[in-house]
């Protein structure tokens, strides 16, 4: 039997163990040969990772239980001003800090979470982004805690593991990203993979059929809500860090908005898609907008609609699909 | 027989009213173990209500349903499932992006409590995989185990939803119309499926096909108009005036 099993994994490619760990290496190499190829755009880079990992916090929501938000920022915001606010306060150890935007994050996910679930479909929808404006509102308000519109400023992480120095060229901290994003990813691998993740996926294709197995929906997918704030929280802690900024952006409905854009474009439910689409959208946005700061939005919209109308299923479905038939091609042309 | 064998399901004069129309009517029904009961009735008979106040999907007006000598009229859907009261849909409800093995896997570790676990891996669960394996060998669904749902044929999808209530290991079976939408030529794999069931579960057919009907159950209860209005042996039921005339008189209706 547990040759069956073996042979489940390879005959499944969406379940291959052997194609993540590729996966898993492919994302190791490009972020590596980032570092070498843009030592000049290490701070750009970081900051993809850091958004890479709201994305990636908003798939396991949609992507996995089909539940569609437009207020994930919320989560994003929390970890970024509570390691900022930590930071100010004398907590300079940059693992620890990542780990207090974690737990902000997860709070902030169970309260949303608990709101969010009450309804359904569009009014649920409506409700995540009266989520995200109403911390976007408090964040403004509360300016003596986060700085309201001026932003959160003047935090000094300690240097990583005592030796490298948060500095100017950003690598420390670019690396530092990298290796929580490989971190994360492989976690949330595991994660989708489990009996939890499975659930998910049924809940997203058939709630009926998921309670009629005696499955109650709502723990199961406020749980994925914790498990996504942490995952947002940890990327709005990583962008304090490497910016040493929080602003009212962080926790905005157009960084909502735009994390569901780069996740469309990526493509959902499968952890890729939230990689490529934030490396695409963040990529256009710096290349055009640097050549024309009025109009780059016009290029990502233009793009949208191209995948939205002729790769329904992302960027990642689309370079799926052509893996496939060129290795069926290949097996074709064999002998 | 039915008197030796303790009674494992009881409805007790279940109503259901929409405003003022009494769609279900002091419905009442007992089950013994291992029990295999068929429900008929016209259209527009209220069996679809009734299958929802027995799954906990509506409430009832009034009335009580009873699992194990348990009273599990105030439980809602999911926790009458976890009782040992499990369904199958008239239309089938599956996962069309998995695979038969991962819904009875599903099955299987939502009855052991591990369906929900995070620090486990779903695929390459030995013992789960295995009992999952073996059901579906029972039914004839090896050879389709890891297509994916949408790409099975109906009658397999059917079977399919009957692999998933074994594995749930139930106390009562609901079997919602089993073979509606399947070509005829495949109602005899449902019915081997249906003679495999365990021996000692009751089961509570509704259905439409009278010759699965007489093949399956040996008793019938006939609904028309909210009301029960037979009970009996199957051999009885084309006898019974009250049946007959609630049949003609629906065909009247729709020929009218």
């Amino acid at each position: 039997m547990a040759q069956v099993s073996g042979l489940n994994a390879a005959t499944r490619p969406g379940h291959g163990l052997g194609r993540d760990l590729a996966g898993i290496v492919l994302i190791i190499f490009l972020g590596l040969a980032g570092y070498w190829l843009l030592p000049d755009n290490l701070s750009f880079l970081t900051r993809v990772i850091s958004i890479a990992l709201l994305v990636l916090s908003l798939d396991l929501i949609t992507g996995y239980c089909g539940i569609a938000s437009l207020g994930q920022a919320a989560l994003y915001g929390a970890g970024a001003y509570a390691a900022g606010i930590a930071c100010i306060n004398g907590v300079s150890e940059p693992f620890l800090l990542i780990l207090i935007g974690a737990a902000a994050g997860a709070v902030t996910g169970i309260l949303t979470g608990a709101i969010m679930l009450r309804a359904h479909g569009l009014p649920q929808l409506v409700l995540s982004i009266a989520i995200v404006q109403l911390l976007h509102e408090a964040a403004n308000k509360a300016y003596s805690i986060t700085g309201g519109s001026d932003g959160l400023s003047g935090m000094v992480p300690a240097p990583l593991f005592g030796l490298f120095e948060f500095d100017l060229w950003g690598r420390a901290a670019y690396l530092f990203g990298l290796a929580l994003l490989v971190t994360v990813f492989i976690a949330l691998k595991l994660l989708v993979r489990s009996p939890f993740g499975m659930v998910c996926r049924g809940l997203k294709e058939d709630p009926l059929r998921v309670s009629a197995l005696g499955i109650s929906a709502f723990p199961v997918l406020l749980r994925m809500f914790v498990i996504s704030g942490a995952v947002a929280g940890m990327g709005g802690a990583l962008g304090a860090i490497s910016t040493q900024v929080v602003g009212l952006d962080s926790v905005s409905f157009e960084l909502s908005a735009n994390a569901l854009v780069m996740l469309v474009l990526g493509g959902l439910g499968n952890l890729y898609g939230a990689l490529v689409g934030t490396v695409v959208f963040m990529a256009v946005e710096h290349v055009v907008a640097a050549i024309n700061p009025f109009h780059w939005m016009t290029l990502v919209g233009a793009l949208l609609i191209a995948i939205v109308l002729f790769a329904p299923r992302g960027l990642s479905g689309s370079l799926d699909e052509a893996a496939r038939i060129l290795t069926r091609g290949a097996r074709r042309s064999g002998p | 027989m039915s008197q030796m064998a303790s009674t494992v399901f009881e409805v007790a004069h279940l109503s259901k009213s929409f405003g003022g129309l009494k769609v279900n009517h002091d419905v009442s029904i007992a089950m013994a173990e291992g029990e295999r009961l068929a429900l008929i009735g016209p259209n527009g008979a209220g069996k679809t209500t009734f299958v929802n106040l027995v799954t906990g999907r509506i409430p009832p007006s009034a009335g009580t349903v009873h699992l194990a000598g348990e009273d599990i009229t105030k439980l809602g859907a999911v926790a009458r499932v976890r009782r040992g009261l499990v369904r199958t849909f008239q239309v089938t409800r599956l996962f069309p992006d998995m695979t038969p093995e991962e819904h009875v896997v599903m099955a299987v570790l939502q009855r052991q409590g591990r369906a929900t676990r995070i620090l486990a891996r779903f695929h390459g669960n030995g013992a789960a995989a295995d009992e999952a394996a073996d059901i579906l060998a029972t039914l004839g669904l090896t050879d389709i185990a890891r297509r994916k749902v949408v790409e099975i044929a109906y009658g397999q999808q059917r079977l399919l939803e009957i692999a998933i209530a074994m594995a749930q290991r139930p106390k009562v079976l609901l079997l919602d119309e089993p073979a509606a939408g399947v070509p005829s030529s495949d109602t005899p794999l449902i019915e081997r499926a249906l003679e495999r069931l365990p021996a000692s579960l009751a089961v509570l057919m509704i259905e439409h096909d009278m010759d699965l009907v007489f093949r399956f159950a040996r008793r019938v209860v006939v609904l028309a108009a909210g009301e029960l209005i037979f009970q009996g042996l199957p051999a009885d039921v084309a006898k019974d005036d009250k049946v007959r005339e609630a049949y003609l008189g629906s065909y009247a209706h729709a020929v009218s």
